[in-house]
């Protein structure tokens, strides 16, 4: 008690270091906070459209197919397997169909993905119920960053080239049905959807799929001849690792203030440790033990971090809340990095996240405040009182 | 422990490792403290007041010999028993007084009972008991910045005083004051030594000081020269 309150009065009377101090903590607070928040938000709004637009509980892949290497697709189907069947016609599972394409949109040439989906689906957002697989001419949707790059806008046609079964090359014209957008760019860029049986038909691998998506998970790993079930963990690991590898390089920034602080902290204690012998010496003198001594300036060095929580608060408080109000808008070309991220992003303060960044600066600002503080129990307290101690 | 002794010096030697070898600061010294006297330690600079000062305050161990300080004797102190004997039983007042800058005049005398726990009513009244002896009650709310020296080393002395110590140490109480504020502090530590039958003793070389002493010890080159009793 005795420290808290000399520790208070010792701080308030170095008023402005104090404030400045206090003021660089508070900002490596808020900071740290807003940080994580912005990638724990980041990772949550991913997630959650992932699902929605991409992976809802899970996928069954056919045993060949894998996302990162093209050349497999030209194997990766098969017929929807029987156990998935019921499910299907349910809509508890959609199978989707994908085989490798080029558009020429305005006579140049891209390589695309064709994927085939039931019309009827009502598992993703991916408004498949405006593609017709009655009409004459192929109806295909597209996400707003293909369209984009291929310069294509609804009612469009666009040409394309794609091999069937056999590896007979076929092409013909599609119409752009609808333009869709969403934050889920591994459903937009370089794919265009078209009708499950259309696709079936065209490429001559009736009742086939690729994967198929379910609106249940039966266990991280089960398999059903020749089919393996993909979860959540599966597919965000690589979310996850972006996530993490984003929130190691924006931790850079904090922690250098982060840094800052302390080293003014431990200066600070340097300083006044040796400004203030003759107090340390009177304390012994008037019966304190050394150990409580340090302990007073440990006390204090570390009281630092508690007033950056109550200015932190006064002013991170209503900052952190309008972030998570109105979102932070993201830079242009934030859809580039491969992952989930839509034009606002809303920043997730946990309250684990808020009091684990106030125990982990509470923790640090101690030790380096302890650190100059433990010169004192080594100090001659009839040199202290006079203040001979160089 | 002779009868109504608080203090016994046996043979005490002093010495401090300087450079390779050692000096001895104080050799040889044999004294004896009754209740209630009014000592000093007088003697030039360097002859060795301070330390002795020192290891009576239990600040400082002898290298050699025997001393026993209100019943603990050298042999039995460590860190703790000495902390909690001057927390208890010993006040200090300092030439360069000491005080606490951040704390108020009332805050710094409160604050020896704060390390005794003494509780909140009982402190305030003490506090305000001790401000009155030493005549600056009406500074209570002032931080030491704001005080003369006359005003601070009262303070001090109110510091010293307010657990009702058996022992005051003072190091060269007067030696940033001018005649009257050492006269006047001299008288109030003379009536406090009167009143409460607090034991002082004083290491100083200050006339002024001397003048007030009923026992002067004189001190040279770490030697007691003499010990004399002054009836008053
Ligand atoms: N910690 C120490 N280390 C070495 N020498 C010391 C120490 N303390 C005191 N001395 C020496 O002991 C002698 C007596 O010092 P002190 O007791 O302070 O004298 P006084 O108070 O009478 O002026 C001096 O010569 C001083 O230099
Ligand atoms: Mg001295």
């Amino acid at each position: 008690m005795i420290a808290l309150k000399l520790a208070y009065k010792n701080l308030v009377g170095a008023g402005l270091r104090t404030l400045l101090i206090v003021f660089v903590l508070s900002l490596a607070y808020v900071l740290i906070i807003y940080m994580n928040g912005l990638y724990q938000g980041w990772d949550r709004q991913a997630r959650i459209e992932t699902i929605a637009w991409e992976v809802a509980e899970g996928q069954y892949w056919q045993t060949e197919y894998d996302p990162y290497d093209a050349m497999t697709l030209t194997d990766a189907h098969a017929p929807v397997p029987a156990e998935l069947e019921a499910s299907v016609s349910e809509g508890k599972a959609v199978p989707i169909l994908i085989t490798q394409a080029t558009i020429y949109p305005e006579g140049r040439m891209m390589g695309a993905l064709l994927k085939g989906i039931d019309t009827r689906q009502k598992l993703l957002s991916i408004p498949t119920d405006l593609l017709d697989p009655d009409s004459d001419e192929i109806t295909a949707i597209v996400g707003t960053r293909l369209a984009k790059a291929a310069g294509l806008e609804i009612g469009d046609k666009l040409l394309i080239r794609w091999r069937d079964v056999n590896g007979t090359f076929d092409a013909t014209d599609l119409k752009i049905a609808e333009i869709f957008k969403t934050a889920v760019p591994a459903v937009d860029q370089g794919q265009v959807w078209i009708p499950l049986s259309t696709l079936q038909e065209i490429t001559g691998m009736s009742g086939e799929a690729s994967l198929v998506v379910v609106d249940k998970s039966p266990g991280e790993g089960t398999s059903i001849s020749g089919w393996e079930f993909k979860g959540h963990d599966f597919l965000f690991k690589a979310l996850e690792e972006m996530i993490k590898s984003k929130t190691v390089g924006g931790s850079v920034f904090y922690l250098i203030i982060l840094a800052l602080a302390l080293l003014a902290i431990f200066d600070t204690q340097v300083l006044s440790i040796f400004r203030r012998q003759r107090e340390i010496g009177t304390y012994i003198a008037m019966g304190m033990t050394r150990k409580q001594v340090v302990g007073i300036f440990t006390v204090e060095g570390g009281m630092h971090a508690i007033l950056a929580v109550v200015l932190g608060a006064l002013y991170g408080f209503p900052l952190l809340l309008w972030t998570t109000k109105t979102g932070i808008k993201m830079p242009e070309g934030t859809d580039d990095f491969g992952m989930a991220a839509a034009e606002h992003m809303y920043p997730y303060y946990s309250l684990a996240l808020i009091i684990g960044t106030i125990i982990l600066v509470m923790i640090a600002t101690t030790i380096v405040s302890y650190m100059p503080s433990r010169k004192i129990s080594k100090m001659n307290p009839n040199d202290a009182i006079r203040g001979k101690i160089i | 422990m002779k009868n109504g002794s608080i203090i016994t010096i046996e043979s005490l030697i002093k010495s401090f490792p300087i450079g390779g070898g050692e000096f001895t600061a104080l050799n040889g010294i044999n004294l004896t403290f009754a209740k209630g006297e009014f000592s000093g330690i007088v003697g030039p600079s360097g002859s060795g007041k301070t330390t002795l000062l020192n290891i009576l305050g239990s600040l400082d161990s002898p290298t050699k010999g025997h001393t026993n300080v209100l019943g603990t004797a050298s042999d039995q102190m460590n860190p703790r028993v000495s902390a909690m004997l001057r927390k208890k039983h010993i006040g200090f007042i300092f030439q360069t007084y000491n005080l606490m800058p951040v704390y108020t005049v009332f805050e710094n005398v409160e604050f020896p009972l704060l390390l005794l726990k003494t509780p909140a009513a009982e402190r305030k009244k003490a506090v305000l008991e001790a401000l009155e002896w030493v005549g600056i009650s009406d500074k209570v709310k002032s931080k030491p910045p704001q005080l003369s020296g006359g005003e601070s080393q009262r303070v001090a002395i109110a510091r010293a005083m307010v657990k009702k110590p058996d022992l005051v140490l003072a190091d060269e109480p007067t030696a940033n004051l001018d005649a009257e504020n050492s006269h006047h502090i001299l008288q109030t530590m003379e009536n406090l030594n009167k009143e409460l039958q607090t034991t002082f003793v004083f290491a100083t070389h200050d006339e002024k000081v001397i003048g007030y002493l009923r026992r002067i010890i004189t001190l040279e080159d770490g030697k007691v020269v003499s010990d004399k009793n002054i009836k008053k």
